[in-house]
């Protein structure tokens, strides 16, 4: 069990007003933004289950729309991430689906566009509380939630990869906490997911990059 | 320096001759490894956001986002002004903070959810009346936020806090136990006497549905955060009067949780039943339309 901290009990601070629906959905786009190479340019968010039903009156939206500009769940500006969205020509839209059921009752999928016209999708679940985790990028099931300081590697699922990555994580004195792959499928793409205790240095991004097989890094810090 | 219920707290507050207030910072300190000027810097920020959710909507009022509540706060302020209070100073002002931190709250303004934002009014609402009644410092209201945290610690690590798993009980009855707790170590009273106020909340707040209209944090959220700040004002009384409990508050804790996960689905935050399904909540909320 995680430690709980007085600050989970007394927090979090946060726009209202559900934790689950409006502070959670902020993280769960502030996540998916932090992957995003680029500048976004457009952002559509499926809503699923109470996401769904809710989301109007929860501010759901904007507070996704927020978090995918970089607000965190306690930044006022939530209130009016519409008209911010708008005014740096990011496009936006949001569709309910209550079609499909079979997902975590507070589940989103997000589409970004970055201004090279590169597309990245992300699901995401808020867990209650505030928390929330990514559980795909891209189509591969992920297990994400930002709480560590993390590395983000996007590569071909090949022999030496994972290996390169330590080594990389090693020389700079680096401690893992938690390493873990996932992947489409042998020898297509997968993703590393490096989460460190301590902060990592923005510059392991390009380090690690320099492998052929690696396609992209992303550091996560919160 | 860690306990996992309040029987492990009770004894480190005996063993060592401290409150549980200093028992929960020691634990933050050691256990969780927070460097002790950040962690204070945090709980000014706490305290300082719970005063401004409790006061603006008494000034300016605001409609909530679903527009269920609104304005609330402000009435029951006007009416305590006129001389008319039927609760005497100290509820009265505490059911009016915690209503206005609920507006606060429903109209997207900065809040802590304490421990969720649903029950966000509770904690703070009787925190600072008690402050205002007083005469306490800043720094003796962040020691009843450490008190009420080792509660809700408990809550968290034990059972649960979320109305979609416990009901309303787990929320605003988790924080109701809480404020009541802090309240008794504040006004003076032992830290079994604060267990005490905890477990009576738990037991007078047993069973309590949650039923959001239109699934939304307003309506009937504001109104039970009042009744929240009453029941923990009660148990608080009973508790520093020397009134003993039968039941402790790891038992009434086990309760709360055994009787929230055999609510029915729908009495659990899915707008689906009690208040959420009363013609007149259909009426005002376009949830199915």
């Amino acid at each position: 069990m995680s430690f709980i901290s007085v600050f989970d009990v007394m927090g979090p601070n946060m726009i209202g007003p559900s934790s689950s629906h409006t502070a959670g959905a902020a993280r769960i786009a502030l996540l998916a933004r932090k992957l995003l190479t680029g500048s976004l340019k457009k952002v559509e968010f499926t809503l699923y289950g109470s996401f769904a039903k809710t989301y109007h009156g929860h501010g759901t939206d904007r507070a996704l729309l927020g978090g995918i500009m970089g607000f965190a769940t306690d930044d006022v500006r939530i209130r009016d991430s519409f008209q911010i969205a708008t005014d740096n020509g990011i496009e936006y839209s949001f569709i309910p689906n209550n079609v499909e059921t079979d997902v975590h009752p507070n589940t989103v999928d997000i589409l970004m566009v970055n201004e090279k016209g590169q597309e990245m999708t992300i699901r995401g679940e808020s867990l209650g509380g505030g928390k929330a985790r990514l559980c795909r990028i891209n189509g591969v099931e992920v297990d994400f939630t930002g709480e560590y300081s993390s590395i983000v590697v996007v590569q071909k699922d090949a022999p030496g990869v994972v290996a390169y990555i330590t080594k990389c994580l090693s020389e700079l004195g680096i401690n893992i906490a938690f390493m873990r792959l996932f992947r489409e499928s042998k020898g297509n793409t997968a993703y590393t997911i490096v989460e460190s205790d301590d902060l990592v240095p923005e510059d392991i991004a390009d380090t690690i990059r320099r492998n052929k097989n690696v396609y992209n890094v992303m550091v996560v810090q919160m | 320096m860690d306990f996992r219920n309040a029987k492990e707290l009770l004894k480190v507050c005996q063993e060592q001759n401290l409150s549980i207030s200093a028992v929960m910072l020691q634990r933050e300190l050691t256990e969780g490894e927070q460097d002790p000027e950040e962690t204070d810097r945090k709980m000014d920020r706490v305290l300082e956001i719970m005063k401004s959710a409790a006061s603006t909507p008494i000034h300016t009022p605001v409609k909530s986002m679903g527009g269920l509540i609104g304005g609330e706060a402000k009435k029951i302020s006007d009416h305590k002004d006129a001389g008319k209070s039927l609760c005497g100073d100290l509820l009265e002002r505490a059911v009016i903070y915690a209503m206005a931190t609920l507006e606060t709250n429903a109209s997207m303004g900065v809040i802590v959810a304490s421990p969720t934002a649903g029950s966000a009014g509770i904690v703070p609402g009787l925190l600072l009346a008690l402050q205002e009644t007083y005469d306490l410092s800043d720094e003796q209201i962040k020691q009843g936020l450490y008190n009420a945290s080792a509660i809700g610690y408990l809550a968290m690590r034990n059972a649960t806090v979320a109305g979609a798993v416990g009901g309303c009980q787990a929320e605003v009855g988790i924080a109701s136990a809480m404020a009541a707790s802090a309240t008794v170590e504040l006004m003076g009273g032992s830290p079994e006497q604060s267990l005490a106020a905890a477990s009576t909340v738990l037991m007078n707040m047993l069973g309590l549905v949650c039923d959001p209209v239109g699934g939304l944090v307003e309506y009937p959220c504001q109104n039970r955060n009042a009744a929240g700040v009453a029941n923990a004002t009660i148990a608080a009384e009973i508790a520093l009067s020397g009134v003993r409990q039968l039941i402790p508050f790891d038992e009434m804790l086990e309760a709360v949780y055994t009787v929230g996960k055999r609510l029915p689905a729908e009495l659990r935050e899915t707008a689906l039943g009690g208040c959420a399904t009363t013609p007149s909540a259909c009426a005002a909320c376009h949830m199915c339309d």
